[in-house]
């Protein structure tokens, strides 16, 4: 954003937003998580410290909240009377949702995080001050401050993990606000490629470090302009649409309250928050329950 | 109800009184200064030990991203509002009881402001880089995001600072002139004869005075407001539960004018004891100051009241969650601490027999000053604590020493520049005074009820 911009197209500057105004020509990165495929059993999580240079915070930080895990898998126990054994666990994996209307863009006060025109939430460390609004207004919380230094610290990557780490993605310095970035470097080295032989990156070419590690495939990530990709077909099967914040799931669905909703129909694709209107990236495909069945 | 001030003190005795407040305060002044400096040092070493360490040590975490430092940046900012109210409200109103008083009122808005501004300082993760978010021109043709309340905040901040600051310095012009024209050579003689920019008094200067001033103050009303607006749009302009709440900025700009006054008459009572201004800030101006504290009092309950019922009827669960979790959660100790110190104490002020009893005012408007800051905690904190995000809920939060200990020490520096302040150049406007005593004794003279 310029002066020269703001002068010329001060109403522009948000109605050009993403939404809407169908503005991803070529690529739309999108995901769909099935819930139902999900055992919670976090490779996930480990392929995301792995790929994106993650600390190990340490028992004591973790416990304060201070962890780093751009992808978390939470667990929400079933309230049916039954003790902890027998308790039924449901497991969300939980990343940045790369919101179209992100909360988090509009308040940060230096543009440290944008929109890209393939539909990312971008953090741009460097920028970054660190005033933690973006955090503050994220409804999902899945931003990550680095509280301390991490790359300093013995326990981040102890001796000889420091050799794993990735050269295609920076280590960061505290004081900064980061986040899941949908494997951004594999997107650009595939976007290049692609480039280069003068052709569309095609579905399959790309996957993101958590969907790769997944041994149920429960994660599929792709670009949502083609209509040939898996995660356009699946969102399309489901009847979710990006730029709508009620999905076909929950028409006739009259609760206002938030993450209450109780579908009448056989559809499973949602996102979370809808009401909120950020619009996310993320649909999930609703656990088929025993009692549902 | 005695009078404001004597009618019978004569404009000589107004100058000494007043210049020797320059020279010798009481012994317990120095005291102050000690202890509020040596506050200012431990605050010091814990900002270095944080700046070095990270931001983890003041025990924030992912979920509770704010904590202590914005919560009391509100505070302070919130007392800067007094001074505004003071001198430029109450001057275009006519209320000339404010005089004696309004100059430390005025000191009290420039200083809470720059506490506030250091809080902000304190708050980035990286402080050295503060600058990216102000708007300023650079070779990568990169400007902060305009529409981001926080850059709001920090342009209404620097223009409020920077006019207040102006404000209290061409107020105190004419002052400035006595000092340089009563105090024995030395530095401090020549900074008066530099600051006074030449007064001597002549009609011409007093007209052109007369009109900057007020078109300062008139300046200086919507700055007052605008500012405090924008620190509650931080808020109101969120989408988080709890903060998302339209009312917000009158409510905010009510608790400011309330815990500044409140302020005020815990700085009045030092103020006049140590420097030895029984003779102006006298009782029945106290009293005043009492009722208008007491009346903003209200109007703050009855805000804070519309607030819990739009949340309540709004039909927003999440809203509503994080109220009945204020009220009855971990915080419900700062919650009804808040609603006790912040509404039930202030009916103390209605008993006139309370209204100018001076051990029984301060101690109530320190009450009334812990209510306010518990507020701005209760506005920051629980929305981490029971946001949107059930994962988020009930995650440890207590802040840690270092965020105890840096709101502990902006106390010490502000007093510690408020109080250097007060040393070096006059807290009571003589000018202004001597005004005061001449249109009193005038209008008694002539039979009238005083006043304007």
């Amino acid at each position: 954003m310029s002066v020269s911009n703001l002068l010329q197209n001060w109403s522009a500057v948000r109605h050009t937003h993403p939404v809407g105004d169908a503005p991803h020509a070529e690529y739309k990165w999108a995901m769909a998580i099935d819930l139902d495929a999900c055992t919670g059993c976090n490779a996930c999580s480990v392929a995301c410290y792995a790929e994106n240079n993650l600390p190990a915070v340490g028992k004591d930080k973790f416990e304060h909240g201070q962890q780093m895990h751009w992808m978390r898998i939470e667990r929400y126990w079933d309230e049916d009377g039954r003790d902890m054994p027998d308790q039924g666990a449901q497991f969300l994996p939980m990343m940045c949702q790369h919101c179209e209307a992100a909360p988090c863009e509009t308040v940060c006060p230096v543009g440290a995080t944008n929109h890209t025109a393939d539909g990312l939430n971008s953090q741009v460390y460097n920028r970054c001050v660190g005033s933690r609004y973006c955090s503050a207004n994220c409804p999902f919380k899945v931003r990550y401050f680095n509280w301390y230094s991490y790359p300093d610290q013995e326990i981040s990557w102890p001796s000889p993990m420091e050799q794993q780490l990735n050269p295609d993605v920076t280590v960061r310095t505290k004081g900064v606000m980061e986040k899941c970035t949908f494997c951004v470097q594999r997107l650009t080295v595939a976007k290049h490629n692609a480039r280069n032989e003068g052709r569309l990156v095609q579905d399959g070419e790309v996957q993101t470090a958590c969907q790769q590690a997944c041994p149920t495939s429960a994660i599929s990530f792709g670009n949502l302009v083609d209509p040939a990709s898996k995660v356009a077909k699946q969102w399309k099967a489901q009847q979710v649409e990006l730029a709508v914040d009620k999905q076909a799931k929950d028409e006739g669905d009259d609760s206002h309250e938030v993450g209450e909703h109780h579908s009448t129909t056989k559809l499973r694709g949602y996102r979370i928050f809808e009401e909120l209107r950020a619009y996310p990236s993320v649909m999930y495909l609703e656990r088929v329950r025993e009692s549902a069945v | 109800m005695g009078k404001d001030i004597r009618e019978d003190i004569s404009w000589a005795k107004i100058n000494t009184d007043v210049l020797k407040s320059l020279e010798s305060p009481r012994p317990l002044y120095w005291v102050i200064v000690g202890v509020a400096l040596l506050m200012f040092l431990g605050g010091v070493s814990l900002e270095a030990y944080q700046y070095r360490q990270g931001m983890g040590v003041a025990n924030l975490n992912n979920p509770h991203v704010w904590g202590l430092f914005i919560a009391t940046f509100i505070f302070w900012i919130g007392m800067s509002h007094s001074g505004t109210l003071l001198s430029a409200i109450l001057h275009l109103m006519h209320a000339d009881w404010r005089k004696p008083i309004y100059r430390f009122a005025e000191a009290m808005t420039t200083f809470s402001l720059m506490t506030a501004g250091l809080f902000v300082m304190v708050h980035l993760g990286r402080l050295w880089q503060f600058y990216y978010s102000l708007p300023y021109p650079n070779e990568r043709g990169l400007w902060p995001n305009f529409q981001s309340p926080l850059l709001w905040d920090a342009m209404a901040i620097f223009t409020y600072l920077s006019s207040s600051v102006i404000f209290l310095f061409i107020g105190m012009i004419p002052d400035l002139a006595i000092c340089r024209d009563h105090l024995h050579p030395g530095w401090r003689k020549k900074l008066y004869t530099v600051l006074a920019l030449g007064w001597e008094g002549t009609d011409r200067q007093w007209r052109n005075f007369r009109v900057t001033y007020l078109t300062v103050a008139c300046y200086l009303i919507p700055l007052a407001v605008s500012v405090h607006s924008i620190v509650a749009s931080d808020f109101a302009m969120s989408q988080q539960p709890g903060w998302h709440v339209t009312s917000f900025p009158p409510y905010f700009v009510a608790g400011a004018l309330y815990s500044g006054c409140a302020a005020i008459i815990t700085l009045f009572i030092i103020l006049r004891y140590v420097f030895k201004f029984e003779e102006y800030m006298t009782l029945p101006i106290l009293k005043k100051t009492a009722r208008l504290t007491f009346a903003i009092a209200m109007v703050w309950t009855y805000l804070n009241a519309i607030e819990f019922a739009s949340v309540w009827y709004s039909h927003d669960q999440a809203s509503k969650d994080v109220l009945i979790q204020k009220a009855t959660g971990p915080y419900a100790f700062a919650w009804w601490g808040m609603i006790i110190c912040g509404s039930v104490v202030p009916l103390a002020l209605a008993f006139k027999k309370v209204q100018t009893n001076i051990p029984m005012l301060f101690s109530v408007s320190l009450l009334l000053n812990l209510g306010m800051w518990l507020e701005r905690w209760m506005i920051v904190a629980p929305t981490f604590s029971h946001g949107y995000y059930p994962w988020t809920w009930d995650h440890d939060q207590w802040p840690s020493f270092v965020q105890w200990g840096m709101v502990f020490a902006s106390f010490g520096w502000f007093t510690l520049l408020f109080m250097i302040f007060c040393k070096v150049f006059p807290s009571v406007s003589m000018y202004e005074v001597k005004e005061m005593v001449y249109h009193r004794s005038l209008a008694s003279k002539m039979g009238g009820k005083g006043g304007h």
